[in-house]
């Protein structure tokens, strides 16, 4: 768990905080990340509006007109969210499965071209270095990571990759998620065909599956996937083509561009963890209630990072566990706060807030696991007050993924 | 009725020994939507700079400090409610809370409007 106090923070300096690794408004001006680089699309979030912030070693735009009113338009429409910050890199040679395979639990050998697998880098003692999709392109393997840790990412599998691997930064491309119940037909709309006459076309993409497309001469890597719990597409596209597509898309009635502010409030109620505040080093994949992401043929053979330890924790559960919670009244809890049972304290929030889906606050955080099921009564300390709380299943609404019937 | 602004982006509107305290235009627009404003007690004993209440955004909690000493007379029970009346209404109906001065002096170190502007322009 992250050591991440939720500080309460000054009015001034008046930099809103985020659980997106924006420092608190009561942290020193020195510690605000300092900006090193400048995404493809800068001038154009700042030409609709955005305000930016620091994040990741880039400004990026934390919202438009508010994050509320671009949450509640993302469930509603078809949100478009800049995350070129983000990590893509291609992991390509003659035994590339089995070597990310050593790094990450994924049965990559057996992961067919154009899908897609949710994974975790883990290190040599079972925590989680950054968790990532990796793509079967083919002819290599196309990973996403997060921009926070990207550099490390890159760092740890130039150490660990056989040198007969190559891996590729493909830091000339941009990458968009275009998320929401409208996203299909929104993207629709701009007459994306298959980079290859054989492949599959735009409609028949399910939920975690991927392809190369077309929009008219400038190529795209299209993924049905995102990080709201919405249907959607995550669009990798090379820079110099961004502003044109991002225009294209935002073009239409049913797009409008979406903040992180909005990004993080979606993917918390769609239960999904933030790296560096649910998951971090110090948690393992069993805690952390991301065991799915251990693939059947890995549990049977091992052989991946901290495999005994994860696999005995698998077979004997861990001793904490990371779970949602609603909470009463309209007071949000936020990373850091301390959560009990009684005079106990049990646990600890890793993130939470406002969920405008939801209507009230809603937190992720990891419990001691005799106080994980469902219903469990639970008190959250927030500035000295304790909040009422309940453990609930994620996500705390539905998935609507677009998942093809098997034929 | 004169109204003072802090470097904290509070203000205080002051009617005889009366003032009622809000956050600035400015403040509401950099904090984003807000979702739950936690406001001190009737008859709270307040002094200069403590922080005694906290408003909270969809993604940020911020503290509030008063801007005089004295005794807290009223909350404005409307935010329980309606917490969006300091983003809408932040200079009136989402004011919020009314305190009733020990010392009067305390204002002179604030700002009037005309300085306050300047000084969020220089923000």
């Amino acid at each position: 768990m992250t050591e991440g106090a939720a500080r309460v923070a000054r009015l001034q300096p008046l930099r809103p905080t985020f659980a997106y690794g924006v420092p608190n408004l009561s942290d020193t001006e020195s510690e605000i990340p300092e900006v090193s680089d400048m995404l493809p699309l800068d001038a154009w979030h700042r030409t609709h509006g955005a305000r930016m912030v620091p994040f990741a070693g880039y400004a990026m735009p934390i919202q438009y007109e508010g994050i509320i009113a671009e949450h509640t338009w993302t469930r509603e429409n078809a949100g478009l969210f800049d995350v070129s910050h983000m990590g893509q890199l291609e992991v390509s040679g003659e035994g590339a499965a089995e070597a990310l395979e050593a790094l990450m639990p994924g049965d990559f050998s057996a992961l067919k071209s154009g899908r897609i697998r949710y994974t975790l880098l883990l290190d040599e003692h079972g925590g989680i270095l950054d968790d990532l999709m990796v793509t079967n392109r083919g002819d290599a393997y196309y990973l996403v990571v997060n921009g926070a840790t990207k550099w490390d990412d890159i760092g740890h599998l130039r150490e660990f990759l056989p040198d007969e691997i190559t891996l590729t930064h493909l830091d000339e491309y941009a990458l968009l998620a275009l998320q929401g119940p409208k996203a299909a037909d929104a993207l629709a709309k701009l007459g994306l065909t298959p980079a290859f006459p054989d492949m599959t076309e735009l409609t028949d993409l399910g939920f975690m599956q991927a392809g190369p497309f077309m929009w008219g001469e400038v190529p795209l890597g299209v993924s049905r996937s995102g990080y709201t719990g919405e249907d959607g597409f995550e669009i990798s596209v090379r820079a110099e083509d961004v502003v044109a597509l991002a225009d294209a898309l935002c073009a239409l009635d049913e797009v409008k561009p979406i903040g992180l502010g909005a990004r993080d409030s979606l993917r918390l109620e769609a239960g999904l963890p933030l790296y560096g505040h649910d998951i971090t080093e110090d948690t393992d994949p069993v805690s952390a209630d991301l065991g799915f992401a251990i693939s059947k043929r890995r549990r049977e053979e091992g052989g991946f990072p901290a495999a005994e330890r994860i696999l005995g924790l698998l077979a004997n559960g861990a001793d904490t566990k990371r779970v949602g919670m609603t909470i009463e009244g309209r007071m949000a809890a936020r990373e850091g706060a301390a959560i009990f049972a009684g005079n106990e304290q049990v646990g600890q929030v890793t993130s939470g807030g406002f969920a405008p889906s939801v209507g009230g606050p809603i937190a992720m955080g990891y419990v001691e696991v005799e106080y994980t099921a469902p219903g469990t009564k639970l008190q959250i300390e927030v500035r000295s007050k304790m909040l009422d709380a309940t453990v609930t299943d994620m996500p705390f609404v539905p998935h609507r993924y677009f998942r093809k019937k098997k034929a | 009725m004169t109204t003072y602004f802090t470097k904290d982006h509070e203000w205080i509107s002051v009617d005889g020994p009366m003032g009622t305290v809000g956050i600035t235009d400015y403040a509401q627009e950099q904090l984003g939507d807000i979702t739950f404003v936690e406001l001190p007690g009737e008859g709270d004993s307040v002094s200069k700079g403590d922080s005694v209440s906290v408003v909270d955004s969809v993604k940020a909690a911020s503290d509030v400090y008063t801007p005089v000493s004295g005794e807290v007379r009223e909350a404005n029970g409307a935010l329980a409610d309606e917490p969006e009346l300091v983003n809408t209404k932040p200079e009136s109906d989402g004011w919020l809370f009314k305190v009733l001065l020990s010392d009067a002096s305390e204002l002179e170190g604030l700002m009037d409007e005309a300085a306050y502007k300047a000084y969020v322009d220089s923000l």
